[in-house]
């Protein structure tokens, strides 16, 4: 995707790469040639900046040809820098503001509990994006109505655009603060494929709360040049010498 | 109004189970028979106007046509990205239902006043926005909210105002209403301000000037045929509203004249100026410190047939 648009928050997206892979390989009840069908599981993808990694998921799965990866980001592209469910097949909100997602993935699973349906809501934020005042203003609701069909998962790669988290705003005690808030919280290596489809294959992780799964992660992880480098955060023109680099690490480690 | 507003909400959840009611840590008054009725459909929040749009918005996106009742000002401009983003660009069915539009808050000062909610809704691709006469225009436009498309924003304005709509007008959102018809001065008016215009127009018949007044219960979609037949006739055009002059019903009659090459009719428009009406005391006094009465539309129009 990088070789054809040139840009993209890279590190973002590399953090989450395994959290997306278990998501739709062993989780997600989503039907790809069915993308509306109404008792799927709803993943709100609410670090919109990260959707390099979803947009893969989702050709992999085949919501939509692989070709349209190359054309991210150009003129009249179904892939935005940021994720756009009027666009693309699959994707299930528009995000990229942060700290809207959880709020949507509240009311996804209010509905569902109206209806008495099975299907199950996940939402993926960043730690960066729980900053935003309205990610605990949603915390507290999905609290109080005790949403156990909701689980959240936290990309908990503890670096920001700027750069150490714990500079800019320290989260911890995190795990503790999602407690208090009523959740049910368990803490993950995000980038382990056998302990995350454990973690949440056992959700929820208490009948009458909703989950939490914390996910230690790196971020721009699998490669040398991007891992903790707040530079990779976003790249607005990602440089020929840059690409080559890293496609030459890939091929290296295959 | 609000009361009729909540009432209707329970009407149309007897008829649709689409239908979920949000509050926002509000009064029980008049919804006590939804909560008792609809249990599971009625959420009663906490004060999260950030949160509750987007939980709205999530209902919608499940199916559901949720109505969220709060104060104007917390319901547009607390919580305006999530209003754009959740709603607007989703196109969801969200029916917004704002507590006392305007001034209707005078007594609690500027942080309670929604004197821009209409500019600033307006402003958003797929938005809705009605602002009702009375009550009884708000139970007709509470009937046709099930159906239709995208988000809503519905202004509620102080209660008890003066019933001037009538059913025998009919009622259609997007479509303005002429409340009288005459060939001398239009006069262009959404919500409470129909009420002056049409004292206004009282006024002015006793000068034996016949006057429309065409109330825009809908401010967006903004009905630019309806403006356009009636000022074609008119002599003098005039708007009254409860809002900022920046943005509001004036500037798109003003933007709806020029855009047609209509912009040579002599033109007024009243409301409030680029200010913080902070006065206190009650939304009559407010508004007639700024004009908004029937005597001063009036003596505006002849103002402007004399010139």
């Amino acid at each position: 995707m990088l070789v054809g648009s040139g840009r993209g928050h890279v590190g973002a997206a590399l953090s989450v790469m395994e959290i997306c892979r278990v998501l739709y390989d062993d989780i997600l009840r989503v039907d790809p040639k069915n993308p509306q069908w109404a008792d799927r599981d709803r993943f709100i993808f609410s670090k919109g900046h990260g959707c390099l990694a979803l947009y893969v998921m989702l050709a992999e799965k085949g919501f939509f040809p692989k070709e349209e990866l190359m054309r991210s980001c150009h003129f009249g592209s179904m892939l935005g820098g940021h994720p756009e469910s009027r666009k693309t097949p699959g994707v299930e909100a528009s995000t990229g503001a942060l700290g809207h997602g959880l709020s949507i993935g509240v009311g996804c699973a209010l509905a569902a509990r109206i209806d008495k349906k099975s299907w199950r809501t996940f939402v993926l934020i960043g730690d960066g994006e729980s900053n935003e005042g309205s990610v605990w203003e949603a915390a507290l609701s999905a609290g109080k109505h005790r949403l156990a069909s909701l689980t959240v998962l936290v990309d908990y790669n503890k670096f920001q655009s700027y750069g150490p988290s714990k500079d800019i705003q320290d989260l911890e005690p995190f795990a503790d603060k999602w407690r208090s808030f009523g959740f049910a919280v368990r803490e993950v290596d995000g980038h382990d494929v056998p302990a995350l489809g454990e973690a949440l294959r056992a959700t929820p992780f208490d009948a009458a709360k909703p989950s939490v799964l914390i996910c230690h992660t790196v971020k721009g992880k699998g490669f040398k040049t991007t891992e903790h480098n707040a530079d990779w955060h976003h790249k607005a023109k990602v440089k020929p010498e840059e690409l080559a680099a890293l496609l030459a690490e890939l091929e290296a480690s295959a | 109004m609000r009361k009729a507003c909540l009432l209707a909400v329970h009407d149309l959840a007897k008829r649709d189970p689409r239908v979920v009611f949000v509050g926002s840590d509000i009064t029980k008054q008049n919804l006590e028979k939804f909560a008792a009725e609809f249990p599971d459909r009625y959420l009663m929040e906490g004060i999260y106007e950030q949160h509750i749009i987007g939980m709205c918005a999530g209902l919608a996106m499940s199916g559901k046509i949720p109505y969220l009742n709060t104060i104007a000002t917390f319901i547009t401009r607390r919580c305006y990205e999530q209003v754009l983003i959740d709603l607007c660009l989703h196109e969801l069915p969200v029916r917004l239902l704002g507590s006392g539009g305007g001034t209707v808050y005078a007594p609690l000062g500027p942080t309670h006043l929604a004197n821009e909610d209409i500019a600033i809704m307006r402003a958003i691709p797929n938005m809705t926005i009605i602002a009702p006469c009375d009550a009884d225009e708000m139970k007709r436009v509470m009937m046709q909210t099930l159906d239709w498309h995208g988000p809503i924003y519905i202004r509620i304005a102080k209660g008890g105002d003066k019933v001037v709509s009538s059913d025998a007008r009919g009622f259609k959102i997007g479509e303005a209403i002429p409340m009288r018809e005459g060939k001398d001065v239009l006069l262009v008016s959404t919500g409470i301000t129909t009420q002056i215009a049409l004292e206004a127009a009282d006024l002015l018949s006793k000068d034996g000037l016949t006057v429309t007044v065409l109330h825009f219960h809908t401010l967006k979609p903004f009905d630019q045929a309806r403006l356009l037949h009636y000022a074609a006739q008119a002599r003098a055009v005039l708007t009254t509203e409860e809002h900022t002059l920046m943005g509001g019903l004036g500037s798109a009659v003003a933007e709806t004249l020029m855009d047609a090459g209509q912009g040579g009719v002599p033109f007024a428009r009243l409301g409030f100026p680029d200010v913080f009406t902070e006065e206190l005391g009650s939304q009559a006094e407010i508004m007639g410190k700024y004009g908004l009465t029937s005597a001063n539309l009036a003596a505006k129009a002849k103002g402007l047939l004399k010139a």
